[in-house]
């Protein structure tokens, strides 16, 4: 680890909320993408002469198509108490970072050009016109957002500051500024079917090499089949449990739990990526497109049952759309959703999480455990903010908490939670969601994880936890590069499906 | 009729047919914009039961505030309890004979106005004391708190101070409503509290109190959590599969 460039916060036993600082995130800003990676989504890479227009009319044509944009527009009536939940703000101080300061930057345009009274008294209600420096806020701010709902909550109407940060950079693309990071995986996933860019073949090479792995190290063949036709149940992850410490260690406790049920599956080739960044630029028909290649690979291997694996946004985007995008679920009477729907086992939940799956065979008794095997660790629960505020497992309201901790407590002896207003519905993002991934942005990741951080801290002092189990993709990577910044052991993070993987007995 | 009784019953239509129309026109455009995703912030009902019963304890308990911050919670729900109770009394102006319960709440509604005024003065010392509410706060929060508080401390002069003369106002509320029109008694009070509720109807409207009809076509509150068992699809989402 570089030493950094910024001052990173030191651990305290409660997140204090901070008094503001203005401006002291306003020089954070993500690289910006070019022509090649804006082409390629249909987008413009610099701002035309009509960049102005161009915005208002998107906005819309948004506040026209989302209802949540129209109402979280008009609601809001500045209360304040959203202002202090933010892990960003708490670990920043910047007051553009507290969400309604967020959502004003796009509201006061919105009344400026929308509203009656913002165009005939705009100062008296904090309207103003669109301007580049305004534009450049939009950037600067919609990528300190990890889309975490974590707001909405708190909010007395619900308002969801992901909803105008999506519009807000869906807008910037249609002008010209679209974020290098998010708008390259779109057109990876796209274009070869991941987001690393992994070729069938290289993916190939991978499976085998963790055949070989596992056989050396249990003696059993668990197998890691790819674009098998035919098969029962076809498993979609992201495509970091393929390629990233510590994701593989997961794949390799899914492959176990399959094997153990003696269940034929596969991967696909195709679909060889469940996260969709089309959620983080929120353009439809991207999301679409992209969640439509799952749809595509399970309908040509002929699946029953789609399982996916430990990612967070993904697992929203599968259980809350999928449906509505793709047609992967139930209830469509139109030939479109019939077609995939008359395919899949209807005794099963489609697409079901990997958690649920795991738990109900441990809940049938079709797997046997050693517990004993994970009494070295220590572990504590992360909720990653899409699989808590955006989705659900199992049949009852908060079924996301309580299933992946069932899980734990079947496989492990050592279970610690964390304070409980940082989990649960109120868990705090891992501060490199939504987007943020990227080492352009590096500071904000490392301040935005502050309140985790602090949580964490306490259970590790308190109760000597040694393991943070988490069940997304971007919760992994992100944790394993910000734990050093706060004197955390960077192995420390690890999958649900880690842990079931150690103590899981095969034959 | 005099000028004075022209001038408020003319406002009063006024008002009234802005507040009704312009409400209801808010609400027709957010019915009619659709919610293309499922976005409930979960944990949420998975029954459209389950929503009704979230929506009552948002919009009678206000039950996501108290989670977030227990004194705006304080303050908000003494304001918006004692304007209810404030306005239930207020409805034996425009009836006769007034219904039992209006009378019943009579006594409740007097010193609810104490309520709402405390309620009220709590919000605005947070507009001033907390740094962070004081950056997000805008001219027009002021003055929003400014009218209801002068509404309220007027309102509150002729309920425990200088009575107005009630039976003339009465006949006045009374004549709008069956559009026989009485004088409106001149009593300066009197006129300045009717000015500034004419002004708040007038402004519901276009102003942050469509928080009121917003809440409920809230996507993250109004959802049902059932997307794996209902294909939910917007009309021009729609249009995506068929090609
Ligand atoms: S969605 Fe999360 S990151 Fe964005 S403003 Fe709300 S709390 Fe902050
Ligand atoms: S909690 Fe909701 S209403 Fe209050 S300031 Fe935040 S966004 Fe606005």
């Amino acid at each position: 680890m570089a030493a950094p460039k910024f001052e990173v916060p030191t651990l305290t036993e409660f997140t204090a909320v901070p008094k503001i600082q203005e401006g002291s995130m306003a020089h954070m800003k993500s690289f910006v993408a070019n022509e090649k990676v804006q082409s390629f989504l249909g987008y413009p890479w610099e701002l035309g002469e009509d960049w102005k227009e161009r915005a208002i009319d998107r906005m819309g044509d948004l506040l026209g198509k989302y209802r949540s944009l129209r109402v979280f527009m008009d609601a809001c009536v500045h209360c304040g108490a959203c202002t202090d939940k933010c892990h960003y703000f708490l670990g920043t101080a910047d007051p553009k970072n507290m969400p309604v300061a967020r959502q004003e930057l796009m509201r006061k345009v919105y009344r400026r050009y929308f509203t009656l009274p913002g165009k005939m008294a705009p100062w008296l209600v904090g309207a103003e016109d669109l301007t580049q420096e305004t534009l450049d806020d939009w950037y600067n701010y919609y990528h300190q957002c990890s889309e975490c709902r974590r707001c909405s909550v708190y909010c007395p109407y619900g308002i969801d500051t992901a909803e105008i940060t999506m519009a807000g950079r869906e807008i910037l693309n249609y002008v010209g500024m679209g974020q290098k990071y998010s708008n390259e995986i779109v057109g990876k996933v796209q274009k070869i079917g991941n987001n690393l860019g992994l070729p069938g073949p290289a993916l190939e090479d991978t499976l085998a090499g963790l055949e070989e792995d596992v056989l050396d190290a249990t003696g059993v063949a668990v197998k890691f089949p790819i674009d098998v036709e035919g098969a029962e149940i076809m498993l979609v992850t992201p495509s970091a449990d393929f390629f990233s410490e510590p994701h593989v260690e997961s794949l390799i406790g899914y492959a176990k739990v399959f094997h153990a049920a003696g269940v034929s599956w596969t991967l696909s080739s195709k679909a060889s990526e469940a996260g969709n960044f089309g959620l983080f630029v929120a353009n439809y028909d991207t999301m679409r497109t992209v969640a439509n290649r799952i749809r595509d690979a399970a309908l040509e291997l002929g699946v029953k049952r789609i399982v996916v694996g430990e990612c967070g946004h993904a697992w929203r985007v599968a259980y809350s759309f999928w449906n509505t995008l793709n047609g992967v679920g139930y209830g469509g009477d139109d030939p479109y959703a019939k077609q995939l729907q008359q395919q899949l086992d209807s005794r099963y939940p489609q697409p079901q999480h990997i958690c649920e799956y795991t738990w109900d065979l441990i809940q049938q008794g079709a797997l046997e455990f050693d517990k004993s095997l994970n009494d070295d660790r220590v572990i504590t629960m992360h909720d990653s903010c899409n699989v808590a505020r955006g989705s659900r497992m199992g049949n009852e309201a908060g079924g996301q908490f309580t299933i992946p901790r069932n899980i734990i407590k079947a496989v492990a002896n050592n279970f610690h939670d964390m304070a409980s207003e940082t989990i649960g519905e109120g868990t705090f993002c891992c501060g490199g969601g939504g987007g943020l991934l990227t080492d352009d942005l590096m500071e904000v990741r490392v301040k935005g994880a502050l309140p985790r951080m602090n949580a964490l801290n306490n259970v590790v002092q308190g109760e000597q936890v040694n393991f943070m189990a988490t069940i997304c993709a971007i919760c992994k990577a992100q944790f394993t590069k910000v734990l050093p910044y706060y004197g955390f052991d960077m192995s420390m993070v690890g999958g649900v499906h880690q842990l079931v993987s150690t103590a899981i007995k095969l034959d | 009729m005099s000028a004075l009784t022209g001038f408020y019953t003319i406002l009063f239509y006024f008002a009234t047919f802005i507040l009704v129309a312009g409400v209801a026109y808010r609400i027709y455009e957010y019915s009619r914009t659709p919610a293309p995703l499922k976005i409930p912030t979960t944990p949420a009902p998975t029954t459209q039961s389950g929503v009704v019963v979230r929506m009552a304890r948002e919009v009678v308990l206000f039950e996501s505030l108290f989670k977030s911050n227990k004194w705006i919670w304080v303050f908000g729900w003494m304001f918006h309890v004692g304007l209810l109770l404030v306005l239930l009394r207020h409805v034996r102006y425009f009836q006769e004979p007034v219904w039992f319960w209006v009378n019943i709440v009579q006594p409740f509604g007097m010193y609810a106005s104490f309520a709402m005024v405390i309620g009220l003065a709590g919000l605005w010392a947070r507009r001033f004391l907390v740094d962070r509410v004081r950056y997000i706060s805008t001219p027009s929060d002021h003055l929003m708190l400014a009218l209801l508080i002068a509404i309220g401390l007027s309102g509150m002069m002729m309920t425990f101070v200088a009575h107005t003369d009630i039976i003339a106002l009465k006949a006045f509320a009374l004549g709008l409503v069956v559009f026989d029109w009485h004088p409106l008694p001149a009593d300066p009070v009197l006129l300045v509290h009717l000015g500034l509720v004419a002004l708040l109807m007038i402004i519901f409207p276009v102003s942050k109190l469509l928080h009121a009809p917003g809440i409920f076509f809230s996507p993250t509150r109004n959802q049902v959590d059932n997307p794996r068992e209902r294909r939910h699809v917007a009309p021009w989402a729609a249009a995506l599969d068929k090609d």
